[in-house]
């Protein structure tokens, strides 16, 4: 989902700057108001941002026959909040961007946009309807971080294909084009990345459910259903 | 459901993937979805779009890494800091609770 350096002409960077900065700096204010107010989750969002480098940095081969590498922003969207999720994205992307010569600088508007705020949204909001839905709290974990790392490089297609519409056909065409190196590649990947969001989310319930409660995350009575059926 | 078996499904998921992908792409290097963006890129404009920033003061900020090499150690390491902080926290977090 990175778009390289120089890879989006004006007005686009632009314009996905103007899109992303507002909701980055909102983010920074959820994240000292939740750093001030609940210092012992400190720990927790430091689990979530780990958990977005260490997949971010796993190019994993897929069925297309080119790599591409999961996102791990479900797990910050569902426990802290799309807002939280975009500053986590961002020092990521900041550092592949100025380190690894993956993505780049003018480009990271764009790459905010996809990896670190319109996919965590998809996932907060498929989370917040399949509780809402009385879903299977591990199911719909699944479904949540998959989504947010198969919606990223969709919007990504969508980025490149706007700023770049085939001269027959528009921009429908050029989606199509960019949705196949992108979305196809990624399905494998996001299942394999719903599955590990699933798994991390066993463990934070094991040893740290209290701090579910606690963000809201989830209900006492959804818990003691988890804890329960677990025994 | 167990740990076990979730992670043996992921595992089996990524075996099965990776196989089926190089059988279907006998030539296939795997090489990034990101770069091949750029040549249907080049596709659509003909070979006509280049990058506008390749003289641009933006490079003067970031760091190249001179070759693959140097950039799977930067990934590497991307990858241990982030396991290092999951490991530590999941520890302390598993600790704290067997000492209540």
């Amino acid at each position: 989902m990175h778009i390289f350096e120089g890879f989006l002409p004006s007005p686009w960077w632009q314009l996905w700057f103007v899109f992303s900065i507002p909701i980055i700096f909102f983010g920074i204010y959820r994240l000292n108001k939740l750093v001030s107010e609940k210092r012992e989750l400190l720990p927790l969002l430091a689990v979530a941002g780990a958990f977005i480098f260490v997949l971010s940095s796993l190019k994993m081969p897929s069925v297309t026959g080119s790599s591409s590498h999961p996102t791990g922003t479900g797990m910050a969207a569902i426990l802290f909040g799309p807002a939280i999720a975009a500053v986590l994205s961002t020092i990521v992307l900041l550092y592949q961007a100025i380190f690894l010569a993956h993505g780049g600088l003018t480009t990271l508007g764009a790459n905010v946009a996809s990896m670190g705020i319109i996919g965590p949204v998809a996932a907060y909001i498929i989370y917040k309807v399949g509780m809402k839905a009385n879903i299977n709290f591990y199911v719909v974990v699944f479904l949540a971080a998959t989504f947010a790392d198969w919606i990223t490089y969709v919007v990504t297609s969508l980025e490149l294909a706007l700023a770049f519409p085939a001269e027959v056909g528009g921009v429908a065409a050029s989606l199509k084009a960019f949705m196949l190196v992108f979305a196809t590649t990624q399905v494998p990947l996001a299942i394999m990345e719903g599955a590990l969001t699933a798994l991390i989310f066993k463990y934070v319930i094991q040893v740290k459910s209290d701090a579910l409660l606690q963000l809201n995350v989830i209900s006492e009575s959804v818990l003691d259903k988890i804890k329960g059926a677990s025994q | 459901m167990k740990g076990e078996a979730i992670f043996a499904v992921i595992a089996i998921l990524f075996v099965a993937s990776f196989f089926y992908g190089m059988a279907a792409n006998p030539d296939s290097e795997f090489g990034g979805a990101d770069g091949q963006a750029e040549d249907v890129i080049a596709e659509i404009t003909d070979g006509q779009y280049e990058e506008w920033t390749a003289d641009s003061w933006v490079n003067s900020v970031k760091f190249e890494p001179p070759g693959g090499e140097t950039e799977s150690l930067l990934f590497a390491l991307q990858a241990a800091i982030g396991a290092i902080v999951l490991g530590y926290f999941f520890g302390y977090y598993k600790g704290k609770q067997q000492s209540e």
